[in-house]
């Protein structure tokens, strides 16, 4: 819009024409009902004043104004509700298929890992025209993670994943804030989004080196870390097999049964004991303390890619952690 | 030749009918206890304002340069804390219903006076031990209080100002209990429900929240203090707390509270606009069952702040509905208020104007509550500064405008004296122009995605800021000017008499200042609510 | 038929701004009966989180619960129930005329009172050296070498909720003997006749309600099942 005053930031999303397309919408439908209400107070106020109209007219109320002025809002704002969650249905559910990046909030910085193990801190670097999921954790207080260009926050808790997903369709440098107020340098906690041309994502991508992808780290966790032993990928483990397990449903001992998402895993790792597969002794030691989320981060990841299809199997259904 | 000076033989009333300290501090006159309240949640008030002002001396530039970082957070805390729990949900039901709702109904107390006088008591213990946290050095953690940042991090007194709002929120809850049982069991013979003032109507909704929405807030802060100080574990993530649950707990009351707040405020509308319309209230019973309808439906939508939190979208969803729900029985007072205005007979006093801004803001701050419903556009906005514009214009352009159109409503009675229509009516209007100019800004500084609490911040954000802080200063002289013309009033202002707006009411109908037993002979009522049909029409010369 | 002196008695323990004694005694029950309400609220607060935690953490519940002394918290259910049926003859006795009668079940009700409170502080002082406060000091052992803790971190979660629930009850019964204590000592000075005795009526509602809150208390904290685990 105006270029020096501006109303709103760069739209720089696949998303954020839309939800600009709904706040201009609310905007006139409020700017309509407050002049309304101004302009009849006004003119009442006018036309009715104790000079002009001494006696007043002993009116008690009228049913029908009641109900008009009672559904016809309401009316409005379920146009507002069904847009507004036809949106938020769309943020919520990363589409298949999109590109994972995992990203730690703590007091008071951002830390950011692709999936090929390239490390961030603060700066993030997105290719232009693909589906980025945000898969995030706190190490410390809530934060939020939040990009005005793209019009998408979410908060970033500890002890638990939530996620996000972008489409960016614009090149530039768009603010990153923490949007949930956590301490001292809550303000300071800012970073920016890179959005790069495919080619030239893929070339800061390598530009750092070879290094090892976070499956590749998580790989080398899972041994190092003795989860080899009983995790084996026979069946003679004394824990359960994982090759499969991302996306399939798990019955637990105390009859619940769930799908296996980032949280479950985590969850797992991290306090074994809550939720124990059906058919498996309680036996399994906690990992609360001994791994970073960096490398919970890595863990996760491995194991979720011991359910990738093999080349030249049909991708299967995977639910994944919305 | 000369006149004699006749001595002026002052008839006794609540003021004058004992003196000394002793007698006001013992009191059990709830005429006595409002002005108690009235000293006391000024004095919050202009604590809470100077850390505003503060807050939007910082903001002037994008850097943090005026206070330090941790001042800073600290500031925006006590802010809101001494605003919404030692301000505004006292300011109406404490000061304005003590005092006025006994009189509305034709009783001679409420129905616990000694109640009363201990909810005083209580609400200056609990603003003593925060005063106390504040003195100490502060707490920085919102006055939201997000586990675990409150529990496990913060390092500032985080359980002496918790206890503090943990013991003034008794102070609500009796207060509402009060106003509950006196309005159920103490009206006048005659006087029915669908009789009673609509300002009765209005506090008996917002009391029914206080009553049954403060204990969840208060057992919600006492889990905070046990956490730090035993560490029980329950929003301790590390010990498999879950810190949405202290969320959950926090809102379930936190919003309603905001109902506490409105409710009596629109009470007070509903009182000014009849009486200066001359007119009954255009559909009383929908105005009527709408406070009901708040009050019940504001029970159901806490999470409406926790979209982004990490709630399932089918929660959201739900949350959202329900949201849009209770959006509606406000609108339908809005209207009815305007509609009390058709061919009504229109006087423009001091309270009208603040009628008139109050419909006007809440208009303005209730429609930019749907914003924040609707699910899509909550996402880019929450956590900005368009959450702080939106809440801003229904507290202060809504209830703190509501409240200053009721003291000035009420001062005659309460005072026995007229305050000075001039500099009121310039007061009003700075208020108006002020709060526009503070806060509307904020809605555009919100959509450019400028977070909340940010102490520092780009610098694209610079002139909304400046142009923020520039409207606050012409507010706070709005704010002042009452301070200045009150106190003024109470040696220079002209004798009000009994009336003198010519109102319809029970209030009225007894001298200003009231005896301490309000009324001499407890009065029959036989007549609707704001009957001005019957209602001899005299000019009102006081003052004009 | 009211004796001049109950007449007297009610007389100076009529409130003034009231129409009538009758309207003064509605509006105190009222008003206990609203003050109530605020409790149930109060202890939901406590009784949700209790719910979330005991959902997402059962195992660690359900062992955290056999650390409770059955025994001490059935007799002190007995203890209370037993309490809240003295405070009711207590009341009845003020309602009928029976000023000495009222005086001696109340001291009856708060030796139950105190009763309950002794036994909580034995069970409080067995879990204190068992180190089973939560805070840095706490440290979970069934107690049952076969079967060792499944999940200690989040039975600490019981205990607190545990001490918080079971802490805020007693401090409701240590204001609950207050409150009768002060009914003995204005019932032994003549203050309460068939025609005046809402307050006992009240403090007694006010009893029953802390009664109350601890016979829910008693199965969920005490009683969680246990399962036997493969």
């Amino acid at each position: 819009m105006w270029k020096n005053f501006p109303l709103f930031p760069e739209r720089a999303s696949s998303l954020a024409g839309q939800v600009d397309g709904l706040y201009f919408f609310l905007v006139a439908v409020s700017a309509f009902f407050t002049i309304l209400i101004f302009v009849t107070i006004f003119i009442f106020a006018i036309k009715y004043r104790r000079e002009a109209h001494p006696n007043p007219s002993h009116i008690e109320g009228s049913l029908p104004l009641e109900l008009t002025w009672t559904l016809i809002p309401l009316g409005i704002c379920m146009i507002f509700f069904a847009w507004g969650s036809l949106i938020y249905f769309q943020e919520g559910r990363a589409p298949k298929g999109a590109m994972e990046i995992y990203a730690v909030g703590k007091q008071w910085m951002w830390k950011f890992e692709h999936e090929t193990g390239q490390r961030e801190i603060n700066t993030l670097h997105v290719p232009l025209g693909r589906d980025v999921k945000m898969i995030m954790s706190s190490q410390d207080v809530i934060h939020s993670f939040y990009v005005p260009a793209f019009r998408i926050k979410q908060d970033v808790l500890p002890g638990r994943y939530t996620t996000t997903w972008f489409h960016p369709t614009k090149i530039g440098t768009y603010h990153l804030f923490c949007a949930e107020y956590c301490g001292t340098q809550h303000s300071g906690m800012i970073g920016e989004v890179v959005v790069m041309e495919p080619a030239a994502y893929q070339a800061w991508l390598v530009g750092g080196g070879a290094m090892a992808s976070l499956s590749a780290n998580g790989q080398q966790l899972f041994l190092q870390l003795g989860c080899a032993t009983c995790h084996r990928t026979d069946t003679q483990g004394r824990g359960p097999m994982l090759a499969g397990l991302y996306g399939k449903q798990v019955q637990l001992d105390d009859g619940r049964s769930l799908v296996a998402d980032e949280n479950y895993i985590r969850e797992s790792i991290l306090n074994p004991g809550a939720k124990v597969v059906s058919g498996f002794k309680p036996i399994m030691p906690t990992y609360q303390g001994q791994v970073s989320e960096e490398s919970l981060a890595a863990l996760v990841q491995y194991i979720k890619s011991l359910s990738q299809p093999q080349p030249g199997e049909p991708a299967g259904n995977r639910a994944s952690l919305q | 030749m000369a006149t004699a000076v006749q001595p002026v033989v002052e008839r006794e009333n609540y003021l004058n009918s004992n003196y000394g300290i002793k007698s006001w501090l013992l009191t059990t006159d709830h005429k006595r206890i409002a002005l108690l309240y009235l000293m006391s949640i000024t004095a919050m008030f202009w604590l809470g304002g100077f850390f505003a002002m503060l807050i939007r001396l910082e903001l002037l530039t994008p850097a943090g340069d005026l206070v330090t970082s941790d001042t800073y957070n600290k500031l925006f805390t006590m802010h809101g804390i001494t605003m919404i729990f030692f301000f505004l949900i006292p300011s109406v039901p404490a000061v304005i219903g003590n005092f006025v709702i006994p009189l509305m109904i034709g009783a001679k107390d409420l129905a616990f006076p000694r109640l009363n006088l201990a909810s005083w008591y209580i609400y200056m213990l609990g603003a003593g031990l925060a005063l106390w946290g504040f003195l100490l050095g502060g707490v920085d953690t919102g006055w939201t209080f997000y586990t675990p940042f409150s529990t496990s991090y913060s390092n500032t007194h985080v359980v002496t100002v918790a206890v503090g709002v943990f013991i003034v929120g008794f102070s609500s809850i009796f207060t509402g209990l009060n106003f509950i049982v006196t309005i159920h069991r103490m009206r006048a013979p005659g006087l029915t429900w669908n009789r009673l003032p609509l300002f009765c109507w209005s506090n008996y909704a917002a009391s029914l929240i206080m009553v049954l929405g403060t204990p969840v807030v208060a057992i919600t802060l006492l889990l905070v203090a046990f956490e730090r100080l035993f560490h029980i574990g329950v929003f301790n993530p590390q010990l498999g707390g879950d810190p949405l649950l202290f969320q959950h707990l926090f809102w379930f009351y936190s919003h309603p509270a905001v109902y506490i707040m409105i409710l009596p405020g629109m009470g007070v509308i509903s009182e000014v606009v009849t009486c200066y319309s001359r007119k009954r209230a255009f559909g009383y019973e929908f105005i009527a069952l709408a406070s009901i309808a708040i009050a019940v439906l504001g029970f159901l939508v806490w999470a409406h702040h926790m979209f982004v939190a990490g709630i399932s979208m089918y929660s959201a969803l739900v949350f959202s509905l329900l949201t849009y729900f209770v959006a509606i029985p406000s609108a339908v007072k809005v209207f009815n208020w305007t509609a009390t205005m058709y061919k009504g007979s229109v006087r423009f006093d001091t309270p009208m104007l603040y009628a008139w801004g109050f419909i006007g803001l809440f208009t303005m701050g209730g429609l930019t509550g749907v914003f924040l419903a609707s699910l899509g556009v909550d996402v880019h906005v929450t956590d900005t500064y368009f959450v702080v514009a939106h809440f801003h214009y229904v507290m202060v352009g809504g209830m703190v405008l509501a409240y200053l159109a009721g003291l000035h409503f009420w001062w005659p009675k309460i005072t026995g004296r007229m305050y000075p229509e001039p500099p009121a009516k310039l007061s009003a209007l700075l208020v108006f122009v002020g709060f526009n100019l503070t806060f509307f800004p904020q809605f555009i500084l919100g959509y450019m995605g400028m977070p909340r609490r940010y102490h520092a911040y780009p610098p694209e954000f610079q002139v909304l800021n400046v142009l923020s802080t520039a409207g606050a200063s012409v507010l706070a002289i709005g704010y002042i000017l009452p301070m200045i013309y009150f106190l003024w009033s109470l040696r220079y202002g002209e004798d009000a008499g009994p009336n003198p707006w010519n109102a319809v009411g029970l209030e009225w109908m007894t001298p200003s200042p009231p005896p301490t037993h309000n009324f001499d002979e407890t009065p029959v009522v036989t007549w609707e609510a704001y009957d001005y049909e019957h209602q001899p029409q005299e000019e009102i010369t006081i003052g004009h | 038929m009211a004796t001049s002196s109950e007449i007297q008695t009610a007389e100076r323990s009529f409130q003034h701004h009231f129409a009538s004694i009758e309207q003064q005694r509605d509006t105190a029950t009222f008003g206990m009966w609203m003050f109530l309400l605020t409790e149930i609220m109060f202890f939901g607060g406590l009784f949700c989180s209790y719910l979330v935690y005991r959902r997402t953490y059962y195992e660690a519940f359900v062992e955290g619960s056999q650390k409770m002394n059955i025994i001490l918290g059935a007799v002190n259910t007995a203890v209370l129930i037993c309490s809240s049926l003295s405070m009711a003859m207590g009341v009845r006795a003020a309602q009928t005329g029976k000023p000495k009668l009222m005086v001696i079940l109340l001291l009856v009700t708060i030796l139950f009172g105190f009763g309950f409170l002794g036994i909580k502080a034995v069970e409080y002082h067995e879990h204190w050296v068992n180190h089973e406060f939560p805070g840095p000091n706490f440290h979970f052992e069934t107690g049952d070498p076969a079967h060792p803790a499944t999940d200690p971190l989040h039975t600490q979660i019981y205990f607190g909720l545990y001490w918080s629930m079971t802490g805020l009850h007693a401090l409701h019964m240590i204001i609950g003997i207050g409150l009768v204590t002060w009914l003995v000592l204005a019932g032994m000075r003549g203050a309460f006749s068939p025609i005046y005795y809402s307050p006992v009526e009240n403090v007694g509602l006010y009893w029953h309600f802390v009664d109350l809150v601890w016979i829910y208390l008693f199965p969920l904290l005490y009683l969680i099942s246990h399962k036997h685990s493969g």
